[in-house]
């Protein structure tokens, strides 16, 4: 069973924050801190596997994370899941990711995170692994889409408004995320803790 | 107005400080707030997803629930998306709120939109509570047999939440589990083999139910891996590789213990072991999944060596999680194909010279598994050396494996006692404070080693006595044998001149130094009282100490002083018989914490010992188990350590092995510790157990855990579960 999914930067910032089991919001916020900061110490050479912290259960837990340039994506399982297959379906997730943004970006996620969870809705259930096929996963999201850009009217406005805000004021966004070979820009906005 | 979320997103970002952002959260909050109060549809689906957005980034979103509710209840798609999406991210079965959902999911489930239905089984599926899935398990398992693949999936992932929070509904999901396997879509399939796994971990006639799917599961792997190349399915060259390895896994749990089954599974295993591609991660996944399987039914043997061979190619693979998995799947294939393991010790060992932390752990704990009776010397001389130089994470583990193989396995006393020291010496620090008392068992037992043992421990602690363990060994041994130190008979090795008062010093500094533990300067003290009867010209040195320590502000030696002094004073007489030396102990457990009885334990030894060290030396009238095992070890069992609870400063863990006498016993040791700074006193640990389980709880090391995390309390509990089978998820 997958216990949480959790993106953050490489700040540890959140990006994404899914949950399969019941904690608190005060350990869900320690438990985003605490993955972190053991992941953020692995070195780049060292395998994608970690013992999990002692906040999200105990040693039977796992984390299973993959660093893609400025984001890190980390399932935390138990053992019950293939560690190899885990990673597998961390890849399938980015793909998707990439295919359903268009060469995805952290501005992306930041923005439009309830999208996010949409398609990892599609994708992971309850904990459990409900579909694996990328183009399927697209599909869907896209109908679901064109079901709500239906019933936008007035409503769809504001939708339409974030997307000209979106490429409206910011300096070029360079967008490419290389699986394998990874590069995201991230346009130069003011940092902040 | 209400603003949009990117302008929320794009202002939060420009936060300078954590005070900054919270500022704008809470300013953001409040316009929130009084836009929910004026009941505006409109803008209700916006502000719900800024409260999302506020929760991700750990601010308080509670206010925003029934609103949740509210767009769940709406018309519109776009509404219920956000709804449901909110419900689960704020809501929890801790809150009545998230019961009045159950009538909008029902409704959902049922809706003439698929998307809509399918919002429902997701919420359902991921958050349902045991009330909720009792009112709508029957519309879940209507959906499992729809013939709408999309909603098809979706259902049975439901289903195994349904089953998970009330088991008993688990028979009325039979009938639809019929044709599930004949679906050609993949992610029904996929998910059908996720709903059977679950019935068969959970139930035994489930599981002997499903055994006569094997054939149909073998055909569906064998299409898989023969259909050749399928644009729809294809991943990195392997077809559907997610779907395989869940087969696999089934397979695996009905093959388990079962001959027919196992045998019919047999080839497809050889032909997937043998013709999956291995350069791409999917593919080893793949062949991970395959070995575990073959490693866990009833195969034949040429099936075993071919996948521990892979095993071992998995070693040597470039890549740090293959590396990594084949270890973790050695580990747990190290009971029952020991000898094949074993061809690879020397790869495992060189992994624990990996940088990697977590591939150093798995060869730790493979290597202590590997330690027999031929390889001890060559396996302590590395692991030794992985001791000096391992992270201080590991050390603790790394000496109480090491002592334990050298207890099993240790070619002579001496070889013994110089790993013991050199353990002491390296990681002093780091040593369990149960392993104090098994090795002051050990040391007075080697009874011929007695001279050269308090000599080396001498030294030891010359040069730096800021190692507790280390010291209180050192303390107890020049106790005891602080004759044979002046005397200079040590015959293993050139012996050194020490006096009397050198070594009253050396015990004496320990007692001065603030590096001393309470307990060490116990120790420390109590070997300065012996040593009145083993020395000749110090006696009133060491009169003088005891009766300086009578004033202690430290209790523990106050009481030891004033009891000492006593001895010297009014019971003169019964101060050699007292101090005299300590006869050989018989040893009830080879595991564990030791249980030691002394054979000849008089009375009057109280005295000396009534606030013992946490897990010291049982008080003589306390009865101990024999335990048959005693030529019998304890096997790790695989399933990993656990801390049980730790709250308020108490700290519980549970370790667990087995009995090789009666593999139906799993023995618990339990390990209690002390944060806080005052003592626990009085602590009783209770625990309760299934009606078919037994339940046994030997006497605790104690009944006071001392402060400051400065010891701990042992206890070992054997549970006898008569019907091994059942419930095992752990050993998937």
């Amino acid at each position: 069973m997958i216990k949480a999914i959790l993106i953050f930067n490489n700040h540890g910032k959140p990006r994404l924050s899914k949950f399969y089991q019941r904690y608190s919001e005060d350990t869900q916020q320690q438990i985003i801190r605490e993955t972190f900061h053991l992941v953020s110490k692995r070195d780049e050479n060292v395998c994608n596997f970690l013992e999990g912290g002692l906040l999200i259960g105990g040693s039977d837990n796992k984390l299973i994370y993959r660093h893609y340039a400025t984001l890190y994506f980390v399932f935390c399982v138990d053992s019950s899941e293939s560690e190899l297959g885990i990673l597998d379906l961390i890849q399938v997730f980015v793909e998707t990711l990439d295919k359903c943004f268009e060469n995805v970006c952290e501005l992306d996620l930041i923005f439009h995170v309830d999208k996010v969870h949409n398609i990892l809705a599609e994708m992971v259930m309850g904990g459990m692994v409900l579909e694996t096929n990328m183009n399927e996963i697209v599909t869907q999201i896209d109908a679901q889409n064109k079901l709500e850009k239906s019933e936008a009217g007035l409503a769809g406005a504001p939708a339409r408004a974030v997307s000209a805000v979106k490429n409206m004021n910011l300096p070029e966004i360079p967008r490419n995320i290389n699986i394998g070979d990874i590069s995201i820009k991230v346009p130069n906005l003011p940092t902040f803790k | 107005g209400v603003v949009p979320i990117s302008n929320l997103i794009r202002t939060i970002r420009t936060a300078r400080t954590q005070a900054e952002e919270r500022e704008m959260i809470q300013k953001e909050c409040a316009a929130i707030r009084s836009s929910f109060r004026e009941e505006d549809n409109t803008y209700r689906c916006r502000n719900v997803a800024k409260l999302l957005y506020m929760h991700m980034l750990g601010y308080p979103a509670h206010f925003g629930q029934l609103e949740c509710l509210k767009l769940i209840a709406s018309q519109k798609f776009t509404d219920k998306r956000i709804g449901y999406l909110g419900a689960m991210l704020l809501l929890d079965e801790r809150q009545d709120v998230h019961l009045l959902m159950t009538n909008c999911i029902k409704n959902d489930l049922n809706h003439s939109t698929q998307y809509v239905q399918g919002l429902a089984l997701c919420t359902l599926g991921c958050m349902g509570s045991s009330e909720m899935c009792r009112d709508l398990a029957g519309e879940v398992e209507k959906l499992l047999k729809t013939s709408n693949s999309y909603l098809r999936k979706k259902a049975a992932l439901c289903a195994v939440h349904v089953i998970r929070k009330v088991p008993e509904l688990m028979e009325m999901f039979l009938p639809a589990t019929k044709n599930l396997l004949n679906e050609k879509n993949h992610g029904v399939l996929h998910t059908s083999v996720v709903l059977l796994t679950e019935m068969c971990e959970r139930s035994p006639d489930m599981l002997a139910h499903f055994r006569k799917l094997v054939p149909q599961l073998v055909r569906i792997l064998k299409n898989l891996i023969m259909s050749g190349y399928s644009p729809e399915h294809d991943v990195s060259g392997i077809s559907d590789p997610f779907l395989q390895v869940r087969i696999l896994r089934l397979l695996r749990i009905l093959g388990r213990n079962d001959d027919d089954s196992s045998e019919a599974m047999n080839d497809i295993l050889a032909q997937v072991a043998t013709n999956t591609e291995t350069s791409k991660n999917v593919g080893n996944a793949i062949l991970y999944e395959t070995v575990l399987t073959i490693m866990d039914i009833k195969s034949e043997s040429g099936l075993r060596v071919l996948a521990i061979n892979i095993l071992g190619r998995f070693l040597l693979n470039n890549d740090k999680n293959i590396r990594y998995v084949a270890l973790t799947s050695l580990l747990k294939t190290v009971q029952t194909d020991h000898n094949a393991v074993q061809r690879h010790r020397s790869t495992i060992v060189d992994c624990l010279k990996d940088l990697d932390v977590s591939i150093k752990r798995r060869a730790m704990e493979l290597s202590f598994a590997l330690v027999n009776g031929n390889n001890v010397r060559g396996m302590m001389k590395e692991l030794l050396y992985f001791l000096d130089s391992c992270e201080p994470e590991f050390k603790a583990d790394c000496a109480s494996g090491i002592f334990l193989a050298a207890e099993k396995y240790a070619p002579s006393k001496r070889w013994h006692i110089d790993t013991i020291m050199r353990v002491l010496t390296t990681a002093g620090s780091y040593v369990r404070d149960d392993a104090v008392p098994n090795l002051i068992q050990l040391i007075t037992n080697s009874v011929e080693m007695h001279a050269y043992t308090v000599q080396r421990l001498y030294k030891a602690i010359l040069g730096d006595y800021s190692q507790q363990p280390l010291v209180q060994v050192a303390s107890w041994c020049i106790g005891e044998y602080g004759d044979l130190l002046v005397s200079g008979q040590c015959e293993e090795e050139e012996p050194i001149q020490v006096t009397e008062d050198e070594v009253l010093d050396i015990l004496e500094s320990v007692l001065i130094s603030n590096m001393s533990a309470s307990v060490t300067r116990g120790y420390a003290l109590t070997a300065i009282m012996k040593l009145s009867t083993r020395f000749t010209c110090t006696v009133n040195r060491i009169k003088k100490v005891v009766s300086i320590y009578g004033s202690s502000i430290d209790v523990e030696l106050q009481q030891r002083a004033v009891e000492y002094n006593a001895l010297f004073k009014k019971y003169d007489h019964m101060r050699p018989a007292l101090l005299e030396r300590m006869p050989v102990m018989e040893k009830v457990t080879t595991n564990g914490p030791a249980e030691i009885v002394q054979t000849n334990g008089e009375t009057e030894t109280a005295v000396l010992e009534t606030k013992p060290p946490p897990s010291g030396l049982q008080p003589a009238n306390q009865v101990t188990e024999t335990d048959p095992g005693y030529a019998g070890f304890l096997f790790p069992t695989g399933i990993p350590s656990i801390t049980a609870y730790n709250k308020n400063g108490l700290k519980i863990d549970f370790t667990f092995e087995r009995s090789n006498t009666n593999p139906s016993v799993t023995v618990i040791t339990i390990q209690a510790s002390n944060s806080t700074e005052l003592d626990m006193t009085d602590f009783v640990f209770q625990a309760a157990v299934p009606k078919t389980f037994q339940l046994q709880l030997l006497s605790p090391s104690s009944s006071v855990i001392p402060a400051f995390n400065s010891g701990t309390i042992t206890q070992v509990i054997k549970v006898l579960n008569p019907q091994k089978v059942s419930d095992s998820k752990k050993n998937c």
